[in-house]
């Protein structure tokens, strides 16, 4: 034993480096790049990350420029929602082509030869090569009133002069199937949009008072919430807007079908809210906050929600979709939005029954974006919450 | 165990109760009453009112009396397995309903069994092999799944059932054996029908389910235990199975109560899709038509459905986990 601390100094004795002493010696040099990331705020670190999850970024892109097309869709699309072509009733989409007999052409349909199958009674199309309808781009179609506030006549696609352009199909009036969903998308995309504002501000009215109180209230507001998310969803949607009166106009029913969907979507959001309240209302700062005299509304607003306002921001994304899917179901049953109000929803109510598949398949075509947007909110939501705790 | 159990029955009765309140409170809520309707509706029609029947109906339901009363006495009614009538109909709900609470039951639960019986080797396929092809495949097919609405799903499948298997269109059996009794043939019937609900409403829950067990599987498998299992050379099959498999099980029984609420309102959907002699083209009806007490025999029967199958799937998870008994119920 002895040995060991031969070497050792002897007790009462320190050791002292001659040498001067400088602080800055063993720090290690950041690079530019650490130095950038240690700098930069909370929300564009937040940015950084989320770059880097591709289908999230892409999903982005794909819902800006729907919602480009929301805002635009009078321009977009080739047709008015409500103009009927009695010559094309149940046409099938026409294809797009590039080149006739081998000779470029640029984009053009072969018009509709019509004729009525007198056998069947079914009404059959024949595309005729000799018509060839060139598409015209940026140009002078049908008139509109661009949200119903002046008259124009500009479009970004129009049919050939005295021809037709029917890439979806048409319905059963005639109408075109592409030209009613770019005009659907403006419902159903901000019937989402409203729904979730509205959950948003009970989710955190009820979260909030549930996790800084926490005690009765929150036992009140759990219980609420245990008993709501109880009942099967869709049997109480349908009894909800069941309620709705027959006599309100549209927009009356449009909004009272995004307080439904609040109405029954907030108690995820409010979770999320009152299990980061519970954990964050322990924290130094709020402590300190509440020593120096700040009120609870204060604490909570100024201090305790911009601390996870980007895990709001993500759960309130993943519930989008689920308000979408809720919107075309109901509208599908008719305890919805029902026409003139057009939504994805209510053009799928066209979809009803097992003759349309077999021999409209294009009425089905709705259901093309609600599976894209609701796949684009589901990524956009998770690139969001891996995002949103960028410290991690 | 047994202590468990009686405290998680105890704890069902004040949630059906405040539950059978909101849905009283909400088949009321629409202006007026059915009888009221119904006087309108005859003397439009300009009809006499039978006005001894209308008092008769007036009295048994009290409409007359006050709110509370004529909750307490509906919630009494359904306490002894007295559902109401039905003014659309004229007949008491419960026989207006006959076999459609079975029929659904039967479907939850089918639903139930097929989600588990094809999330569960998904999903341990996916986080076993994990990035790879097949894996990548599921998590296609499921986002997809999540994102399809099944009301389109369920006509499609419809259609391709007919063209391919010759399945008559619509309806649980076949028509002839609708009105039968019970018999082995008709169980065979339903078997033969009920595979086209079965997959159209399980889509959504089973991708949700696949998605879950795959995280939680995940998170386990990069544990040191599973690592020491290894090395001590435990073959791979039986390592899974055996421990990590284990404690990735819970939140995989526990997310019933996710799952119930989900396949009971895909199920009203899809059901009147395909036109299925269950709750949901009722319910529907009900709603249009306002005949309130009907509607909420059906809500009331679905809440319940779903509460009594989260207590038991509670149940099996404390006789899985005994940790979980002993922390007393529900609270934090």
């Amino acid at each position: 034993m002895s040995d060991i601390r031969k070497d050792a100094p002897e007790p009462g004795e320190h050791y002292v480096d001659p040498a001067p002493f400088d602080p800055a010696a063993d720090d290690v040099a950041m690079s530019a790049e650490q130095e950038r990331y240690y700098q930069a705020g909370q929300w564009t670190i937040i940015w950084w990350k989320f770059k880097r999850h591709r289908l999230a970024l892409w999903s982005g892109i794909l819902l800006v420029a729907m919602y480009l097309i929301v805002l635009f869709a009078e321009v977009v699309a080739p047709y008015e929602l409500h103009s009927r072509h009695t010559g094309h009733i149940y046409a099938p989409p026409q294809q797009l082509h590039l080149f006739h007999e081998g000779a470029f052409v640029g984009p053009f349909v072969y018009g509709y030869d019509f004729k009525l199958n007198m056998e069947t009674l079914q009404r059959e199309y024949v595309a005729n090569p000799d018509k060839v309808q060139p598409v015209r781009f940026f140009c002078a179609g049908e008139s509109y009133a661009f949200w119903g506030l002046f008259e124009a006549d500009f479009h970004l696609v129009c049919p050939a002069e005295g021809g037709t352009l029917f890439l979806l199909g048409t319905d059963r009036l005639g109408r075109d199937m592409f030209s009613r969903i770019v005009y659907g998308a403006r419902i159903s995309m901000t019937i989402g949009l409203i729904g979730v504002a509205l959950t948003f501000v009970l989710g955190m009215l009820f979260g909030g008072l549930a996790g800084y109180y926490g005690g009765l209230v929150d036992e009140g507001v759990q219980r609420a919430i245990e008993i709501l998310r109880s009942f099967p969803t869709i049997p109480l949607f349908m009894t909800l807007s069941a309620i709705l009166p027959i006599t309100w106009s549209p927009v009356l029913v449009f909004f009272g079908i995004s307080i439904i969907l609040a109405l029954l979507e907030w108690p995820d959001l409010a979770r999320a809210v009152r299990s980061k309240l519970l954990s964050l209302r322990e924290e130094d700062f709020a402590t300190a906050a509440q020593l120096m005299g700040a009120s609870p509304l204060r604490i909570i607003g100024r201090h305790l929600l911009p601390s996870f306002a980007s895990h709001l921001i993500a759960s309130a994304t993943l519930a989008i979709p689920t308000m979408i899917l809720a919107e075309t179901a109901l509208s599908f049953l008719g305890l919805g939005l029902r026409p003139p109000v057009t939504s994805w929803g209510v053009l799928l109510t066209e979809a009803q029954n097992i003759n349309v598949v077999a021999l409209y398949p294009w009425l089905m075509l709705p259901v093309v974006p609600v599976i894209l947007v609701v796949l684009a909110f589901n990524f956009l939501g998770d690139g969001l919450r891996d995002a949103a705790d960028p410290y991690k | 165990m047994l202590p468990y159990i009686v405290r998680r029955l105890f704890v069902m009765i004040p949630t059906l109760l405040v539950i059978s309140a909101v849905v009283f409170f909400i088949i009321q809520l629409p202006p007026g009453d059915y009888l009221e309707t119904y006087i309108a509706e005859l003397q439009a029609q300009g009809e006499s009112v039978d006005q001894g029947r209308i008092q008769f109906l007036r009295e048994q339901y009290g409409l007359d009396r006050p709110m509370w009363e004529q909750y307490l006495t509906w919630v009494w009614g359904l306490l002894q397995g007295d559902l109401g009538y039905s003014f659309e109909y004229q007949l008491p709900v419960s026989e207006v309903i006959g076999d459609r609470f079975l029929l659904t039951a039967i479907i939850a639960v089918a639903t139930v069994i097929f989600t588990y019986l094809v999330a569960f080797p998904i999903g341990i396929y996916s986080a076993v092999r994990q990035y790879s092809t097949g894996d990548y495949v599921f998590t296609f097919i499921g986002y997809l799944g999540l994102a399809t609405p099944n009301f389109l799903l369920a006509l499609v499948m419809l259609y391709f059932a007919n063209v391919w298997f010759g399945t008559s269109i619509g309806g649980l059996m076949d028509p002839e054996l609708e009105e039968a009794p019970w018999s082995f043939e008709k169980v065979g019937s339903l078997l033969e029908h009920i595979w086209i609900p079965m997959i159209v409403i399980g889509t959504a829950g089973t991708a949700g389910m696949i998605r879950r067990l795959r995280a939680n599987l995940l998170d386990e498998l990069h544990k040191q235990y599973v690592v020491t299992a290894r090395a001590k050379g435990l073959s791979e099959g039986k390592l899974i199975f055996k421990y990590p498999l284990r404690l990735a099980l819970n939140p995989f029984i526990a997310d019933i109560g996710n799952l119930l609420p989900q396949i009971i309102s895909g199920a009203v959907l899809v059901s009147v899709v395909l036109g299925l002699p269950t709750n949901g083209p009722l319910l529907l009806r009900a709603l249009q038509s306002q005949d309130m007490y009907l509607a909420g025999a059906f809500l009331m029967f679905e809440a319940t459905l779903v509460v009594v199958g989260v207590m038991l799937s509670d149940l099996a998870l404390a006789a899985l986990d005994p940790r979980i008994r002993f922390t007393g119920g529900r609270r934090r």
